[in-house]
């Protein structure tokens, strides 16, 4: 009930008329710690960071600095050591659909259909609806991953770009408020992580869900972001920059590319980690 | 190529009928024909092999048996006993063979034998059933037990019974473990709890087993003349066999790729969901693995467990052919031996056809 009311005050873009931003995400002082024997580790700490309702971040930085441990403290699958994450000012206690994940391995279940994957989270969503509503939410999804034929291959039966494609309808499709991304184009090819960077930017346009997404690649980074933030290395990692991208959407890769701004972006980045 | 690789998926489990497979499929490739001719050749060569050590080695037994009879005559009975042994022995009368390994040539006889010896009891059976079919069927009309066949059983009878013993408790020991397995599995407190019972329980010896399901058995049944044999072998059987089975269910359900409980998670599917959608089918492969472990220790076991039970199984048909004696009562045990690995040898393999068939990744099963 307080979501419907939210969403009321908040508002989104209706009617070509563009109301304020709200903060979707906040992460205020977080920290974790890890007891080891030798004492604890300190992975994360003084990390701030305000999340913008429609607004796709990316999150930059070197390997083992601590960016999958703050999202999977998002989704709620790792317990919080201090501070404190909200979405839309409810504290996050758990996991929950609200918030979508899309791993950086596709975790479908290898005897389910691509169509049966889909489902499992929208049956669960949408209780409420019809068995042909749910299908047909579902295979929207599918359909706008362009797998209209494999609707019943089993997931085993995909290659990595295909099951990673239904990781991103099986995401959408419990429409969350919040999208997060682990490096879900890490273990792909460049070719077909191209082709995945597209149809993801592609739905992301349609749907306009709050996205935050880790990723290696600086140009994935700049492609996809509205801003890029960039985290120092660990220990006590925390936000060490951020940089607002302005290109216009939608996107296109070339026009991305040909832009003036593009490489004063990317130096940017490949200075703050290089540094 | 193309049709190898077809084959070794679809037929894994059925491996050893592939030189048969090939042989019987139109199209192939010469490579094929030649590779499956050559482990075909190495295969019937090898059995010529083992059949011609077993025929040296059965020889120089019966010799060595014979010779010490001879002496044995001589030193208790003098020179013309002696004689008259060897004479008895070189006729191949029945009376004073040496009673050692047989040849392979006895063993098939004694096969033939055992099915000509069916094919008796079986017409026999048909006789009396024809016999008494009127007294039967008055009988039945007063609400009376019908009169049954109760003579000697058959060779085949006595496989049926040990392969119906065996499947009895092999289903026993999946209606008790599996579920457990998944009980266990799920709680990582009742597995604790559970430790100590399947450590101790696990290494006890078939027999024991037997003593105990009889000591119950035996009580419950008091006052019942029926034949409790069966079900005190089934049960023994299925307690011995049913620990693989509990590991492996418990180890499957305890360690389900964490992803995959990951993506439960923020699905938030309810414990049954979680349960039945995610947990058991990413576990069936190891649970078919302790279901296949538990149906070959099942068969091994069952030997032992009918031979104390008196069950009419092929346990008790070597063990009273070894107290009988009789001229070709090796050869029988000898029989015996074979229809037993054969049949083991064939479960096996059906156990893994299922578990190929269950198993949601064929690429990493090996």
């Amino acid at each position: 009930m307080t979501e419907l009311k939210e969403n009321k005050q908040m508002g989104t873009t209706q009617n070509g008329i563009l109301y304020p931003s709200p903060v979707m995400l906040d992460l205020n002082d977080l920290k974790k710690v890890y007891p080891t024997p030798k004492g604890d580790y300190v992975v994360l700490e003084h990390l701030n960071l305000q999340i913008m309702k429609e607004e796709f971040v990316t999150i930059i930085g070197h390997s083992g600095c601590g960016k999958t441990t703050m999202l999977s403290m998002i989704a709620g699958l790792n317990p919080i050591s201090g501070g404190n994450i909200s979405v839309l000012g409810n504290p996050v206690k758990g996991p929950g659909p609200d918030r979508g994940v899309i791993f950086q391995s596709p975790s479908l279940m290898p005897w389910m259909t691509a169509l049966q994957n889909v489902l499992l989270g929208v049956n669960k969503v949408f209780a409420h609806a019809t068995k042909a509503q749910r299908q047909d939410i579902a295979k929207y999804y599918l359909h706008k991953v362009g797998l209209d034929g494999a609707f019943h291959k089993k997931a085993s039966e995909l290659s990595q770009g295909m099951q990673q494609r239904v990781g991103i309808a099986r995401a959408f499709a419990i429409k969350p408020k919040v999208l997060l991304l682990d490096e879900p184009f890490g273990m792909l090819d460049s070719l077909t992580r191209g082709e995945l960077q597209d149809i993801l930017i592609e739905i992301w346009n349609k749907e306009k869900i709050t996205a935050v997404m880790i990723t290696h690649d600086v140009d994935e980074a700049i492609f996809l972001a509205d801003r890029v933030v960039m985290m120092t290395s660990g220990p006590r990692a925390k936000i060490g920059d951020v940089l607002n991208i302005d290109f216009e959407r939608p996107r296109t890769r070339k026009s991305v590319l040909e832009h003036d701004d593009y490489y004063t972006y990317r130096k940017h980045l490949i200075d703050f980690l290089e540094h | 190529m193309e049709q190898d690789i077809t084959l070794k998926k679809e037929g894994q489990g059925l491996a050893f009928l592939k030189p048969l497979v090939t042989k019987l499929t139109p199209k192939f490739q010469k490579g094929d024909i030649l590779s499956s001719l050559k482990k075909a050749g190495i295969t019937i060569v090898s059995i010529l092999l083992f059949l011609g050590l077993w025929q040296l080695g059965s020889k120089a037994l019966y010799n060595k048996e014979a010779d010490y009879k001879i002496e044995k005559a001589l030193t208790e009975r003098g020179q013309e006993a002696a004689d008259a042994e060897r004479a008895c022995i070189e006729s191949g009368d029945s009376s004073c063979q040496p009673n050692t390994l047989p040849s392979p040539a006895q063993v098939w006889g004694s096969l033939q034998s055992l099915i000509a010896d069916h094919k008796v009891i079986t017409a026999d059976k048909a006789a009396f059933v024809e016999k008494m079919a009127k007294t039967n069927a008055k009988l039945t009309a007063q609400g009376k037990n019908a009169i049954v066949y109760t003579g000697r059983a058959s060779f085949v009878d006595i496989v049926l019974t040990s392969i119906k013993t065996v499947f009895a408790g092999f289903l026993l020991a999946l209606l008790i473990a599996v579920p457990i397995g998944i009980i266990i599995g799920l709680s990582p407190s009742l597995r604790s709890a559970f430790n100590w019972f399947i450590q101790i329980f696990k290494p006890v010896s078939p027999v024991v087993w037997y003593l105990l399901v009889f000591m119950i058995v035996k009580t419950l049944y008091i006052g019942d003349s029926s034949d409790n044999a069966f079900v005190i072998s089934f049960i023994s059987v299925g307690l011995c066999a049913m620990w693989a089975t509990l590991v492996n269910t418990a180890m499957g359900v305890a360690s389900v790729d964490k992803d995959y409980i990951n993506v439960a998670k923020v699905l938030k599917l309810g414990t049954f969901q979680k349960v039945f959608k995610v947990i058991l089918p990413s576990s069936l492969p190891l649970i078919f693995t302790g279901l296949r472990i538990t149906l070959s220790v099942a068969w091994m076991v069952l030997i032992a467990i009918e031979l104390l039970a008196q069950s009419q199984g092929l346990g008790l048909f070597v063990w009273e052919e070894f107290q009988n004696g009789a001229n070709d009562s090796n050869a029988k045990i000898i029989v015996a031996m074979f229809v037993i690995g054969i049949i083991g040898f064939l479960l096996d393999r059906i156990m893994l056809s299922v578990q190929n068939l269950v198993s949601f990744n064929k690429n990493e099963m090996a």
